[in-house]
């Protein structure tokens, strides 16, 4: 502490002030979200959502000073014990927890509801930091890449047993870190074919596709060497991608609910029945399109207030900016969080410890996960998956999560300097 | 390497950033579906109707006018019945008709809004109303239906329904919209411009569920309806009804007109139908029924129906005989009666003789006269040019092509020209001797009963006419369209009808005409008896009253009721008398017309 004056120096305003921003402008977008005229409510409001987010941001600023109060070793230290408290939340709440639409994911505590899969992202994050700044840590050791696994998967699986698949995906923003930290890029392309089989089979029926497969591995093996050990090869892997393409259609028909499966063939073709399960895409894209460049202008939107849209505080927030800023808006705060996840990538890549690397990296990859697939399914290039717009969208929970997410990297940030020291 | 890898990171967070700004841009600039799509959603537009105009008679009674109706309409998306059974028993409707009457809706368009259930009649309606709020989704559309407080006049009113999909596809002004209401015959059609107005359109905003949230942009798109005009008609309501009520069980037509104005007191068409009957929710099983009957109700006698004239048709020809000087008024012909056959005997014969004994033989030497001129040395081509100017002089009195009464579907009837004659027997290859049978108003003459009563006004009026009309004031200014204040001059000099309306006097005081003997009035009137090779004659008579100063010209026509001196002669004398006295004093004609002594 006796360099106090030196870490105010050292703390990223940018990102800061890109919290702030993109915060202030999520509050003024949810009163636009919940305004009614005929009720004209000021935005201060507790009966509205923007009055009770203004709590929500005003706990936030608690939390941050709390936060930057710790001493930056605290999350090092305690990441296992943070990860292992989350882990209990998350299975306790699966017997105590309050069912809200569909998944057991919250905690009824007095009026106000917590959802602790919110918080199992920072933890992961803390924990997969943690166990990979182990001594001699390496990706290409299989038990090393195991353990790994494990810690990222065991959050997602207990929030899938809630019910809440959306906020299980956002996991997958792992394999970005991974990458960073040298996965084999084979795994991830092998995956990508994986998710772009798992599309073709949505888009085309079953034996159409099976047979292009089989045409495709025979033109292959015509036009290359013709040598026994690479026409096997070619020959096992068509067979693999039959099997993918055949489980995919198992899992789509037999396994997903008829509620997850309209949302993905909704994303397909969201024309096909715009009054059942294409409803919100059309109308989410509705709202925005009809913005146009410089948008109808703050709480002149009508298709968010009028209902329309769904959700239209919480997941659909975007529709709300779209409608009312025009393109002007929806690109500005596009610029806003693509340069916050640059400034985040590069906060990363200055630290000295590969703990708060891989932290960093994790930081950047959860907001981006969260940013694409939101604004992705409020545009129709995403199937409508219930997580929210990072920062912006209404929720104490996820609010106070993203908080934390940030504001332990830029705590550990502010004392990078201090790692040499030690 | 793992260095390169910061960057392939920031480049994909670019690159997602960089295509959502795109995607963005394409359907918030350059996709302009959504703004309109986002307006359909929002809006909802109400259909301010007009008020149709009213029609009233000469005498101010009230023809037509509007009776307020509802219609129960749903938009599928947001409607929501709670309780299907009170829903159905306030309708009165099935459970299966509800469901079938909801499938046709969600069919149409799951958001815009459908007819539920058509004209519900106030009564109907104020059962439902007060449990409106209790069906969100539906609301009530207020129209307006023609009502009508008599029977009568059915043909000549026409009826409204609404617009079908070939009409509005031949509006090119698109002045209409589906579902909207049009004249489509009669009256309602000839004078739809006038009648129809302008509707309205309000515009308000709604949410999802459809509450209405308040004006579009402060009501600044919306239009106020503006009503139509209303029209006076021609018509004395209470000659219309007595001339029905007469004509009852009867089939025919009657046209009695005011000569000197040309407007139509009476048009009757018999068998018709009570107005009212294709007003409202049972238009299409009314409509059907009308249809299928094989009186044919719905066809318009007094204008569609054409016939030969019979002797009726003697004064025009005398009238043009004078006109040409191939007559004089007092020039005595011998009638063997050896030409034609003929009720009159043989003897001496003037005009007035002539028209009294309704001599066919008289009538064939001076249509000889008329058509054989010595003009030309063939007598085919003499023929053909006498014909011409026979031709001419009726075509003057309103004959031979429609007159231009202001409800659509006149037939214009036939007088013969030399290019129909050429057409049937081929050029040069007719005369006189082939053509005769028109000089007594047979043969390939066809008028109808409009047309009929037309010229006896014109012979009222000593030499013209006005166009027969049946409205005579549109909206404030009080007129009838500016043709019908034309006067038409027949081209026969005034003094030339002399000797025809003394003639046709005393068809009626000591005739054939004496059934329409009027006490204290002196009428004018000629029979005629339509030859009809399918079944009994058809009976014909024309006549005007007072003699010296004519109110009313009036042709009857009574399909198979034999000599014009029977039915029809009754019915004008009971016409002209209930309209120039108001009231009947021959009571036993009355009674003979209406037991149908006439058929024997």
């Amino acid at each position: 502490m006796r360099q106090e004056g030196a870490i105010v120096n050292k703390i990223d305003w940018v990102v800061i002030a890109l919290y702030f921003a993109l915060v202030i402008l999520g509050w003024l977008n949810i009163y636009a979200a919940v305004y009614d005229e005929e009720v004209k409510k000021n935005i201060f409001s507790l009966s509205l959502n923007s009055g009770k987010q203004l709590i929500w941001i005003g706990t936030s600023i608690l939390i941050i000073i709390v936060i930057m109060t710790i001493d930056f070793r605290f999350y090092d230290s305690f990441a296992y014990i943070i990860y292992g408290i989350v882990i209990f939340l998350l299975v306790f709440v699966l017997f105590a927890g309050t069912k809200v639409s569909g998944s057991t994911s919250w905690f009824s505590i007095g009026g106000f509801r917590v959802q602790p899969s919110e918080f199992s992202k920072f933890a992961a994050a803390l924990a997969v930091a943690k166990y990979m700044s182990k001594v001699n840590y390496k990706l290409s050791k299989i038990n090393d890449l195991l353990i790994t696994a494990c810690l990222i998967l065991v959050p997602p699986v207990l929030i899938i047993i809630q019910g809440d698949t959306g906020t299980a995906l956002v996991f997958g923003a792992f394999v970005i870190v991974l990458y960073r930290e040298g996965l084999n890029p084979t795994i991830i392309v092998i995956g990508l074919i994986a998710i772009l089989l798992f599309v073709l089979t949505l888009i085309f029926n079953q034996t159409t596709l099976i047979i292009s497969i089989i045409v495709v591995g025979i033109i292959i093996i015509l036009f290359g060497k013709k040598n026994w050990k690479r026409i096997l090869t070619i020959a096992a892997g068509m067979i693999i991608v039959i099997a993918v393409v055949w489980s995919v259609d198992y899992f789509v028909n037999d396994i997903l609910k008829p509620h997850q499966q309209n949302r993905i063939k909704a994303l397909i073709n969201p024309e096909a029945d715009p009054l059942g399960y294409g409803w919100n895409v059309t109308q989410s894209k509705i709202a925005i399109g009809s913005g146009g460049l410089v948008g109808k202008g703050f709480l002149q939107g009508t298709q968010t207030k009028f209902d329309f849209v769904p959700e239209q505080s919480t997941d659909f927030i975007f529709c709300t900016l779209g409608e009312e800023q025009g393109w002007i808006g929806t690109s500005l705060v596009i610029f806003l969080f693509i340069f916050l996840l640059i400034r985040i990538v590069n906060i990363a890549e200055r630290q000295k410890e590969t703990f708060a690397r891989v932290y960093g990296y994790s930081v950047a990859a959860i907001i981006f996960i969260h940013f694409m697939v939101n604004v992705g399914m409020t545009i129709g290039l995403f199937p409508v998956i219930g997580i929210p717009l990072p920062l912006f969208s209404y929720g104490g929970s996820s609010l106070w999560g993203f908080t934390i997410l940030i504001f332990i990297l830029i705590k550990i940030d502010a004392h990078r300097m201090q790692v040499l020291v030690r | 390497m793992e260095d390169n890898r910061k960057y392939i990171i920031q480049f994909v967070f670019i690159l997602v950033g960089f295509i959502y700004c795109i995607k963005l841009f394409q359907i918030q600039f350059l996709d302009d579906t959504y703004g309109p799509a986002a307006e359909d959603n929002i809006l909802r537009k109400i259909r301010d109707y007009s008020y149709r105009g009213v029609i009233y008679d000469r005498n101010g009674e009230l023809l037509v006018h509007n009776d307020p109706v509802f219609d129960l309409m749903v938009i599928p998306k947001e409607a929501h019945v709670e309780d299907t059974v009170k829903f159905c028993q306030l309708l009165d409707i099935s459970k299966e008709q509800f469901v079938e009457k909801m499938k046709v809706a969600i069919d149409y368009d799951m958001f815009q809004p459908s007819v539920f259930m058509k004209m519900l009649s106030l009564e109907d309606f104020a059962k439902f109303e007060d449990f409106l709020v209790d069906f969100p989704g539906y609301y009530p559309q207020v129209r307006s239906l023609r009502g009508y407080q008599h029977h009568n006049l059915a043909n000549a009113l026409g009826y409204v329904g609404e617009i079908s999909k070939p009409m509005l596809d031949r509006d090119t002004t698109s002045s209409y919209k589906q579902r909207d209401y049009i004249g489509i015959s009669g009256i309602e059609l000839g004078y739809e411009r006038e009648l129809k107005g302008k509707n309205g359109v309000k515009y308000k905003m709604v949410n999802v569920r459809g509450v209405v949230k308040g004006d579009f942009k402060n009501g600044k798109r919306d239009t106020a309806s503006v009503p139509g005009s209303n029209l006076t008609a021609t018509i004395d309501l209470e000659l219309q009804q007595y001339g029905e009520w007469l004509m009852e069980g009867l089939a025919g037509g009657a046209v009695a007109i005011e000569p000197k104005s040309g407007e139509i007191l009476s048009i009757i068409s018999s068998p018709s139908y009570s107005p009212g009957y294709l007003s409202g929710r049972m238009f299409s099983n009314n409509f059907n029924e009308l249809t299928m009957d094989s009186l044919k109700p719905l066809f318009n006698r007094a204008i569609m129906s054409v016939y030969p004239p019979g002797s009726t048709f003697k004064p025009l020809q005398a009238l043009i005989a004078l006109q040409e000087g191939v007559i004089s008024p007092s020039e005595q012909i011998f009638c063997s009666g050896a030409l034609v056959g003929d009720h009159a005997p043989a003897g001496y014969y003037d005009v007035f003789k002539a028209i009294k004994m309704s001599s066919n033989n008289y009538f064939y030497i001076v249509f000889k006269r008329i058509i054989n001129r010595g003009l030309s040395e063939n007598t085919f081509i003499d023929s053909r040019m006498g014909l011409d100017v026979w031709n001419k002089y009726l075509n003057n009195f309103g004959l031979g092509a429609p007159l231009g009464i202001d409800i659509p579907n006149e037939k214009g009837g036939q007088i013969p020209s030399p290019k129909l004659y050429n057409r049937i027997y081929g050029e040069n290859r007719w005369k006189w001797s082939t053509i005769n049978s028109i000089s007594i108003g047979q043969g390939e003459i066809l008028i109808s009963p409009l047309q009929m009563a037309n010229f006896s006004a014109a012979i009222a009026n000593r030499g013209y006419y006005y166009t027969p009309h049946i409205i005579k004031g549109i909206g404030e200014g009080n007129e009838p369209r500016g043709i019908y204040k034309q006067k038409h001059f027949v081209g026969i000099d005034t003094i030339h009808f002399r000797p025809v309306i003394d003639a046709m006097e005393s068809v009626v005081n000591n005739g054939t005409g004496l059934r329409a003997q009027i006490p204290g009035i002196k009428v004018c009137g000629k029979t005629g008896t339509s030859q009809n090779p399918h079944g009994e004659d058809h009976s014909v008579f024309i006549a005007f009253a007072p003699k010296d100063d004519p109110k009313i010209a009036i042709a009857v026509y009574v399909q198979n009721a034999g000599q014009g001196a029977r039915a029809a002669a009754g019915i004008a004398g009971l016409m002209m008398e209930r309209y120039l006295t108001r009231e009947t004093k021959k009571v036993w004609i009355e009674d003979y017309i209406k037991k149908g002594h006439f058929i024997y």
